[in-house]
């Protein structure tokens, strides 16, 4: 058997800098020529694509390692600089240490006392604050330094340095050559450097003034072969190219003697490409183009932001055995079930290991193939060599099949996996469940579970996938589960529940459907609950409800239509050792977010049960209105003849009202409202009186309205309201942006079909119409008009939430809970003592405490 | 009765304790039941608690942020008056979590003193004493001489007399507020007057928009005043804040004084109060937007932004920026500098947060990453390279 190979862990990563030896060290080849291939299209020695510096072509063998494409991890190069450069992300710092060491001695122009003086203060900081606190220490005291113009050990006079940026630095004006800035920053000693926190083992003041460029090996920078069997070089390996050229073409010109200008105009241009290859984003300095005109792409463009290396490749991964596809609702199914059709099933697969017990049905599978279902894609034998099984393939496989081998099945129901929908908001947003195999083309999910996930079934698309380890599969089981997300972290109440019209049908179930004996065992049958209960001839729904309910359940809740002075027992939910006594089931006892019966159940229950329960509650409500049957029409909301009258009247008494209050404005006669001036106070009287008719007119709307199915929906939480119930028979109402009326558009009128200064109703945005009626013109713009302003709300929102998001994820990732019960960072500091200062989980509590109340009843119930 | 608390009083939590006394009283409990009661709660707290290598951090990042993105952008929220506009919703919580130093609209809720507030003339006397005046808001003209190099102001005269002003007084503030100008008292309002000499032209202009600035009643910063009742208490709502100045005044009751401006409270009342008024403002936010987040959540980042005594914002400059890794702090924000100032020291990531052992593909240290399985390895190992090696012997035998 193939030996696990021994994984080891890396433990720290270190920083520091090169040196130039170091660099030479590491280096399997000096670059010196600019070409890259010959004609016969095989890389130049010396060039930049040499072989010694890694392989990117198929067939190739890598000249240092002589390992193939893929397996060569690519050596570096170097390039020796005729002259030194600047290297540009540490000019700051080169600045630092020429304003504050001396020109002569190469001191740091501080004394003995004073630096002595620093370095207690600076190992105390080290010790007991962050790495930021000791960098803005030293900034503090090197600062202190810039002014000093006597050196305190030699005496000599200091000459002001100044940066003229991007790269060229002036010592009294007059500008200093790298050479010279380097042979200044070699005279630093090494104790010194400690004062700006260097350590001379890891980084020296001259290393960041190069002499020796290191090029990166071709693995970083691989070329692509056009269609047209031309290459097209990486950005990186152009900029190479360009320094190349330019310092052969110097190291020529200090051979040949030449003028002094020559060489310092060749200088600055090597200096402006190596700038350019570090990074080509550097203010004040042209940037490097192709010939197309597109800026090129170089190193810190390669790191830097969304895109680049940290945020896009290290911090982002890509995984394989994952699947996508749109989702579509299937209330038969389990809250923790996904169904999966068949042709994904039989792309994604599991390995299993063959032993004795498995090898028997692991063959059949593999004789199934990859075709069948269910079958298996790929073998991996004892030398780990991944073998595919096809129908060439399959019976040799076979014949080899031994214990040891692994063989990567597929799917199969009742395997588990991950589940989840972007944007992943909260940890709701990927959830394990258990595979169902269907057929269709999409994921299939139990409605309920669209509200953890933000779903619906418009077109999203989910991601699925599927642990490869036992210990993954296990954690997917054991803390992935939706039944381990029924409470939300947030605030402790349920997420998961019934919704729509798994509400309304416990509604209509419990409030006044009686069934016969007959009906009532079929329709427990139907999901598949029927236990051989003993029913009289006749039997009421709640009797049927109580079927679902475990014996020793007690629960005292009340009905969302529960008022303080209510007296309908159906008002009050009472359950008794697993009967409900009296009470209607809706919103308030089975709903997401604070359903209270799902709430008990759930703390009083293991998962699986409890999950079970809710489960079968969605299924009682969808199959009661399979039996009942269940239609909202438009007729819903048709309002008696007097009825409309009665609110024609009210919306002329409110406009007359308004006229009467816009005349005594103009007339001077309105008294202002304290704090407020007559304008604002005309306008805040207006808004009271259209509120007050709207209300008038939805009281009058539900009043009259006898119950009938959209009112069944709205009483029992189930979709909508009663508001909406008036919107659509009566009236829409006023249409308010930033909490205002309408206002603004045309000079002094908000269309240009009202007069100048009009502040009707009308005119500012009240809908007095229905929707089933139908809108004025100017009505149905307003109503746009606040439509879009929630449209452009959303759109504007969206970034800035996600940055807020960002950062929060980002700043809190590492705080946990520690052994001893403190919540920690990642660096060990306290945050808190007790987490939340009671150390109760949110998740496992019951909207952020414990519910004394539940448990008083409990034990008084017995 | 009391001491069957006190069994329990080290097995749950004070605030449970005081619930269960409450529902006590309402429900006439037994003492059987109570301590039924007591037991079954304890028993579901202790099924409740946190449980080490929880990532709380992380819940607490997920509940704000998935909040986020349901709030309102709009800025403005009316108090009554409409200059009394109070930021809210989600640019007031990115705001908070930044830490700014001046918040957009800042505000003040000042308790006055019941013997101050005896009647609508003498809260009203309270109130413009909080509301900042100027001289431009009592005066009509400000001429500048440029001949005498000097300031002439005309003040409006019926103003300064419906606010109960004399000249005298007002000369009096002037001359403590303006040390470095020599004022002179005319009968319709002040010159300015250089000590020595006159003042040089651009010199003039800045000391015009010096003595305009000039507070000669109320408090810098306040610049609407709206008294309410709540109950039996007087509280004057204040747009603009400065809670230093407020608290000095005799009239206040300086135990019930709130600002939105968190520095003004960190720097006149310390870090536990500022810690308390970004739990209280937090939560009110959330709760204006009708959205419910425990409060462990909001007690866990304040904790965090205030745990070094000091006020750190959720930004690359705060906390993000201050922790120990670098690769952390890179992949966050402004990668390079991070990694340029690293390389210079000599830094040492030691993979101890998440993102960095995400990064080079190894478990992270929270939750089910840290259990380890400790088993004596180099026995073990022994035992079994010998018997592979008989084996292998045997294997090339045959």
């Amino acid at each position: 058997m193939k030996k696990q190979p021994i994984t080891k862990k890396i433990g720290a990563i270190k920083f520091s800098l090169f040196s130039p030896s170091e660099i030479k060290k590491m280096s399997v080849a000096k670059i010196i020529t600019p070409e890259l291939y010959d004609r016969e299209g095989y890389p130049v020695d010396g060039g930049l694509m040499d072989i010694r510096l890694g392989v990117i072509d198929p067939g190739l063998r890598c000249k240092t390692c002589s390992q193939k494409l893929k397996q060569c991890p690519g050596h570096f190069g170097y390039v020796d600089l005729a002259r030194p450069v600047i290297h540009i992300e540490f000019i700051k710092h080169i600045l630092r240490f020429l304003r504050s060491s001396c020109a002569e001695c190469g001191r740091v122009l501080a004394s003995e006392e004073k630096s002595e003086k620093f370095f207690k203060e600076l190992e105390s900081v080290e010790k007991n604050k962050t790495i930021k606190d000791k960098l803005t220490l030293i900034r503090k005291f090197t600062n202190t330094l810039k002014t000093i113009t006597k050196c305190p050990h030699c005496n000599a006079k200091q000459q002001k340095v100044t940066l003229e940026k991007p790269v060229t630095i002036l010592v009294d004006g007059k500008r200093i050559t790298p050479i010279e800035i380097r042979s200044r920053l070699e005279k630093i000693t090494d104790d010194d450097l400690k004062i700006f926190g260097l350590n001379s083992k890891d980084a020296r003041p001259e290393w960041m003034v190069m002499n020796i460029l290191p090029v990166p090996p071709v693995t970083i920078r691989p070329s692509i072969t056009l269609q047209s069997g031309e290459r097209s070089e990486d950005d990186i390996t152009h900029k190479i190219g360009d320094i190349v050229r330019i310092n052969q073409r110097l190291f020529e010109n200090i051979n040949a003697g030449a003028p002094e200008i020559i060489i310092e105009d060749l200088w600055d241009l090597l200096q402006y490409h190596v700038t350019t290859f570090f990074n080509n984003s550097v203010a004040q300095m042209p940037v490097a183009r192709h010939r197309s005109g597109q800026p090129l792409k170089t190193l810190t463009e390669r790191i830097k932001s969304k895109e680049g290396r940290f945020r896009h490749n290290l911090a982002g991964k890509r995984v394989n055995f994952s699947s996508r596809t749109v989702i579509s609702p299937d209330p038969k199914i389990k809250f923790n079930e996904v169904g999966i059709p068949v042709a994904v099933a039989q792309e994604l697969t599991i390995p299993e290991r063959v032993n004795e017990w498995n090898k028997d049905w692991l063959k059949t599978l593999i004789a199934r193939g990859p075709a069948g279902y269910p079958g298996a894609n790929y073998l991996i034998d004892l030398d780990g060599k991944k073998k595919k099984i096809t129908d060439e393939s399959v019976e040799m496989i076979l014949e080899e099949l031994d214990f040891g081998h692994i063989v990567e099945r597929h799917i199969l129901e009742g395997d588990v996996c991950i589940f989840n929908r972007q944007p992943s908001l909260h940890r709701m947003s990927i959830m394990g469940h258990k595979i169902k195999i269907l057929p269709g083309k999409s994921f299939r999910i139990n409605p309920a579970v669209c509200t953890p996930y933000g779903a619906d079934f418009d077109g999203d698309e989910m991601n699925l996938h599927i642990p490869q380890t036992p210990e993954a599969r296990a954690e997917v089981e054991l803390l992935l589960d939706v039944g381990n997300h029924i409470i939300s972290p947030k605030n402790g109440f349920n997420i998961v529940g019934s919704t729509h019209d798994a509400i309304t049908g416990n509604y209509l179930l419990t409030k006044k459907l009686v069934f016969t004996k007959e009906d009532a065992i079929r329709l427990l049958a139907s999901i598949g609950v029927y236990s051989g209960a003993d029913f009289g001839d006749t039997v009421s729904g709640k009797e049927i409800f109580s079927e679902l309910l475990p014996n020793d359940l007690d629960f005292v809740g009340y009905a969302k239509e529960f008022t303080d002075d209510s007296d309908d027992p159906d008002h009050i939910v009472k359950i008794k050792q697993g009967k409900l006594i009296s009470g209607v089931i809706d919103k308030a006892t089975i709903g997401e977010d604070n359903g209270r019966l799902v709430r008990s159940i759930y703390s009083k229950y293991d998962r699986e049960t409890a999950l079970g329960i809710m489960n079968n509650m969605f299924k009682l409500g969808l199959s009661t209105l399979l039996y009942r049957g269940f239609t909202s029409s438009v007729s819903d909301t048709d309002l008696p003849d007097s009825i409309t009258s009665k609110n024609t009247k009210l919306l002329n008494e409110a406009t007359g009202k308004v006229d009467d209050l816009i005349e005594s404005f103009n007339k001077n006669k309105l008294e202002s409202l304290p704090g407020n001036t007559v304008e604002e106070t005309l306008e805040i009287r207006i808004v009271e009186v259209l509120n007050k008719v709207r209300n008038k007119i939805g009281k009058q709307v539900s009043d009259s309205i006898k119950e009938n199915s959209t009112i069944i929906m709205a009483n029992s939480g189930a979709r909508g309201n009663f508001l909406n119930v008036a919107q659509m028979s009566a009236c829409v109402g006023q249409q308010s942006m930033k909490g205002k009326r309408i206002v603004g558009g045309y000079k002094g009128r908000t269309l240009s079909t009202f007069k100048k200064g009009d502040l009707s109703p009308l005119s500012r945005g009240f809908i007095s119409k229905g929707y089933k009626k139908g809108m004025g013109p100017t009505e149905y713009f307003f109503g746009a008009m606040t439509g879009r302003d929630g449209l452009m709300d959303t759109a504007l929102r969206t970034p800035k939430s996600g940055y807020l998001y960002r950062r929060l994820a980002n700043s809190l990732q590492d705080i946990r809970i520690f052994s001893d019960l403190t919540v920690r960072g990642a660096d060990n500091e306290i945050v808190q003592f007790v987490y939340g200062e009671d150390g109760l989980d949110v998740s496992q509590s019951e909207g952020g405490t414990i519910n004394v109340d539940r448990i008083i009843k409990e034990i008084r119930g017995r | 009765m009391a001491d069957i608390y006190d069994k329990f009083s080290d097995k749950l939590p004070g605030r449970i304790l005081e619930d269960i006394k409450a529902k006590e009283k309402l429900e006439k409990l037994t003492t059987v039941e109570l301590t039924k009661v007591l037991e079954r709660v304890s028993d579901e707290f202790e099924k409740s608690k946190v449980v080490p290598g929880e990532a709380v951090g992380l819940v607490t990042a997920e509940s704000f942020g998935e909040s986020g993105t349901q709030m309102t952008l709009d800025v403005f929220h009316f108090a009554g008056v409409s200059e009394l506009q109070v930021t809210s919703g989600l640019p007031r919580l990115i705001e908070l979590f930044d830490a700014r130093k001046i918040p957009k609209t800042p505000e003040m809720e000042v308790q006055i003193l019941s013997k101050y507030a005896k009647d609508e003339k003498m809260i009203r006397k309270v109130a413009s004493k909080l509301k900042e005046l100027t001289l431009q808001d009592i005066s009509t003209e400000f001429s500048l001489n440029l001949m005498k190099g000097n300031i002439e102001v005309k003040l409006d005269l019926t103003k300064v007399k419906d606010f109960g002003f004399t000249l005298d007084e007002i000369e009096k503030t002037l001359k403590e507020k303006l040390k470095k100008v020599n004022v002179r008292k005319l009968t319709y309002g002040f010159v300015f007057e250089a000590p020595e000499g006159v003042f040089e032209l651009t010199e003039l202009h800045k000391v015009k928009e010096k003595v305009k600035e000039v507070v000669v009643r109320g408090i810098a910063g306040i610049t609407q005043v709206l008294p309410v009742k709540v109950g039996s208490k007087t509280i004057v709502k204040c747009a603009g804040s400065n809670v230093k100045d407020v608290l000095a005044m005799e009239e206040v009751d300086s135990k019930n004084v709130t600002s939105n401006n968190l520095f003004e409270i960190l720097d006149s009342l310390g870090i536990e109060a500022a810690r308390q008024t970004l739990i209280n403002e937090g939560l009110s936010i959330i709760e204006g937007q009708g959205l419910d987040v425990d409060v462990r959540h909001m007690l866990l980042l304040a904790d965090l932004m205030t745990n070094t005594g000091t006020l750190k914002g959720i930004t690359r400059g705060g906390i993000a920026g201050e922790k120990g890794s670098v690769l952390a702090r890179a992949s966050f924000e402004t990668p390079i500098p991070h990694i340029i100032n690293a390389s210079i020291s000599g830094e040492v990531d030691e993979l101890k947060s998440v993102i960095e052992n995400v990064m080079v593909n190894q478990p992270v240290p929270m939750g089910t990453g840290l259990p380890n399985l400790v088993f004596g390895v180099e026995k073990k190992t022994k035992e079994l390279k010998t018997e592979d090696k008989k084996e292998n012997k045997e294997k090339i035998k045959k």
